[in-house]
């Protein structure tokens, strides 16, 4: 497979939130605000390319009955190496974020790519397919983020568009996450079709 | 009372599901049937108690005293992931006829956020160990309730002609929308 | 087999544990860093001391605390931040960093932390402002309590939140009774409870002959 395509693969054809249907708790828990849909899906995206770097690299020194344990501990690890960076550099952010951040662990995404992509493959072909999954995931958070926000609260990126006053507030509540998420994939579902 | 109060903010007002996000993959999941998520609900419950129970007891014998608080990820992960193990050794041995009920569940529980979302937050909020056995059961509870109330939608929604872009996933997102909004109304009741 | 999982395990958790002692100060930091800043929006003018060094604390009967940052210039009091509480929110908690003149108008105030409904109640971290439609700055809450004007008082609430209002203005006067000193005639919206509400001795001195409850200093 040329590189080319482990790269695209995660941004378009498998796109893992609205193809694979992967990592819907973070998808709709963060996603009050484009900002926070960004930083989610970046962190989640620097998971993934070292999670899959190191695993391709240990893969096979590591018995198989203990393939899963072990990939487990390496995720963790990455993932509360981000946690302290971001709540020592980016403590707003942090603290939107919240519980999510260490839930980036349980993430189907990074285990489902370890196990399915990056114990098979080299480095190079694993950092590439992390990188494009991790950026297909950023890209659908801050798609759906930015939606909420506009909708909800009239503004994107925290820049005001119209008054707030007029904004749906259901969008940046909990039920409006569902709303508008099934709706996009209504949609992208739709595009899919006529292509 | 504190106890009650508890139990309703945890099923009702912040349902871990509708309000708070977590365990949004077996919901849409294995919400297919009513049987199906009735076990799911079994077999989570079961977990969730028991892991916050290990896990609270290794945060302040083990983590707060050594103060390596920073290893909490790491090291409640692995007790879950172990746990569901040991249960399902011990349920094949000891209760083939419950392992035949839950079998089939228990591996997808290590990857259901709600279990280590739970464990974190009894920390977080310094609930005592007994608060955090009535909380983990609540929002276990609470799981059961959501998934089993839109398993039942779900089954009528078969009988339905959905239009071809909503089929299958949309559709269910949009319902567990509507049902978000019929859980809002107990919010404030705490 | 055993070997290989130890070792994953300890290489991870040396690498976590090295990420740790680089982010550690950092994170303290980030920390102190939110609450002085909290401290410096709410406060009127310039000071020279460092409220965090010489903040006290006051337990509330309900397990609580409350903590106030003085604020000195050249050793004479500029003005004095309340962080302070409600429990009468409509998602839980309400925390407030709220700054005071010394006469006991409000100077500024900072939301720390809610859970009030987003798009609603979130609202309160700028309505209650000098520009906001429902402005506290300015009022002195230690002669008469705050209320909103469902209840006969002056603040316009928060529109389609009154309960997140009513919280917000519980937690100013919680403070603004604490700081006057005479926190027992202070008892939020359940007048029963004056008896043991709030005590607060403001100098050591004071304390040990005035009041006979511990206070933290």
């Amino acid at each position: 497979m040329s590189n080319i395509s482990n790269l695209t693969r995660g941004l378009f054809k498998e796109n893992p939130t609205f193809v694979l249907l992967l990592g819907m708790c973070p998808t709709l828990g963060v996603t009050t605000s484009a900002i926070n849909g960004m930083g989610m899906g970046l962190a989640t995206a620097f998971v993934l390319v070292m999670a899959n770097l190191v695993i391709s690299l240990v893969a096979n020194i590591i018995p198989d009955k203990i393939r899963i344990p072990s990939f487990i501990v390496i995720i963790a690890a990455f993932v509360t190496i981000v946690d302290m960076c971001m709540a020592a550099y980016l403590p707003s952010l942090h603290e939107s974020l919240g519980l999510f951040i260490p839930l980036i662990v349980v993430n189907c995404i990074v285990l489902g790519r370890a196990e399915a992509f990056a114990s098979k493959n080299n480095a190079w072909a694993s950092v590439l397919d992390g990188l494009g999954m991790g950026l297909g995931f950023t890209m659908s958070l801050t798609i759906l983020g930015s939606i909420r926000e506009i909708l909800g609260s009239g503004k994107i990126f925290n820049s005001a568009i119209y008054n707030e006053h007029y904004g749906m507030i259901v969008f940046v509540l909990a039920p409006g996450a569902f709303l508008a998420l099934g709706y996009l994939i209504a949609f992208i579902n739709h595009l899919r079709k006529t292509n | 009372m504190e106890y009650i109060l508890i139990f309703i903010a945890a099923v009702f007002v912040n349902n871990i599901v509708l309000a708070q996000f977590l365990g949004i993959c077996p919901f849409l999941g294995v919400s297919k049937k009513v049987s199906t998520a009735l076990g799911m609900t079994g077999a989570v419950t079961f977990v969730m108690v028991l892991a916050t129970l290990v896990t609270f007891i290794v945060q302040k014998t083990i983590l707060d005293p050594f103060n390596i608080g920073f290893m909490q990820t790491i090291t409640f992960i692995l007790i879950i992931a172990a746990l569901v193990q040991m249960v399902e050794i011990i349920l094949k041995k000891v209760s083939p006829a419950l392992y035949q009920a839950l079998g089939v569940f228990l591996p997808l529980i290590t990857t259901n956020c709600a279990v280590l979302g739970v464990a974190i937050m009894v920390i977080q909020k310094e609930y005592n160990l007994l608060e955090s056995i009535v909380f983990a059961a609540s929002i276990a509870i609470g799981f059961g309730l959501a998934l089993t109330i839109f398993a039942g939608i779900r089954e009528q929604l078969n009988l339905v002609k959905v239009p071809k872009g909503m089929q299958g996933s949309p559709i269910a997102l949009v319902t567990a929308g509507l049902l978000a909004m019929a859980f809002m109304g107990f919010s404030g009741i705490v | 087999m055993v070997l290989v999982l130890l070792g994953v395990t300890l290489i991870s958790s040396a690498a976590v544990a090295y990420v740790q002692s680089l982010t550690g100060s950092a994170i303290n930091e980030a920390k102190q860093n939110k609450q002085a800043n909290a401290i410096r929006q709410v406060i009127p003018g310039e000071y020279n001391n460092n409220p965090i060094a010489e903040a006290w604390k006051v337990t509330t009967p309900d397990g609580e605390e409350l903590e106030f940052f003085p604020a000195k210039k050249n050793e004479e009091t500029v003005g004095t931040a309340v962080k302070t509480y409600s429990k009468k929110g409509f998602g839980g908690e309400v925390w407030l960093m709220v700054g005071f003149y010394p006469d006991g108008r409000i100077s500024n105030y900072s939301v720390l932390e809610h859970k009030e409904t987003p798009g609603l109640g979130s609202k309160m971290n700028v309505w209650f402002t000098k520009n906001g439609k429902g402005s506290v700055i300015g009022k002195h809450p230690g002669t008469t309590a705050l209320k909103v004007k469902k209840e006969g008082g002056d603040v316009d609430a928060i529109t389609a939140a009154t309960i997140s209002s009513k919280a917000f203005l519980d937690a100013v006067n919680r403070a603004s009774a604490a700081l006057a000193g005479n926190a027992d005639s202070y008892s939020g919206a359940t007048p029963k409870a004056t008896a043991d509400t709030t005590k607060i001795c403001e100098e050591k001195a004071k304390c040990d002959s005035l009041c006979n409850l511990p206070c933290k200093h």
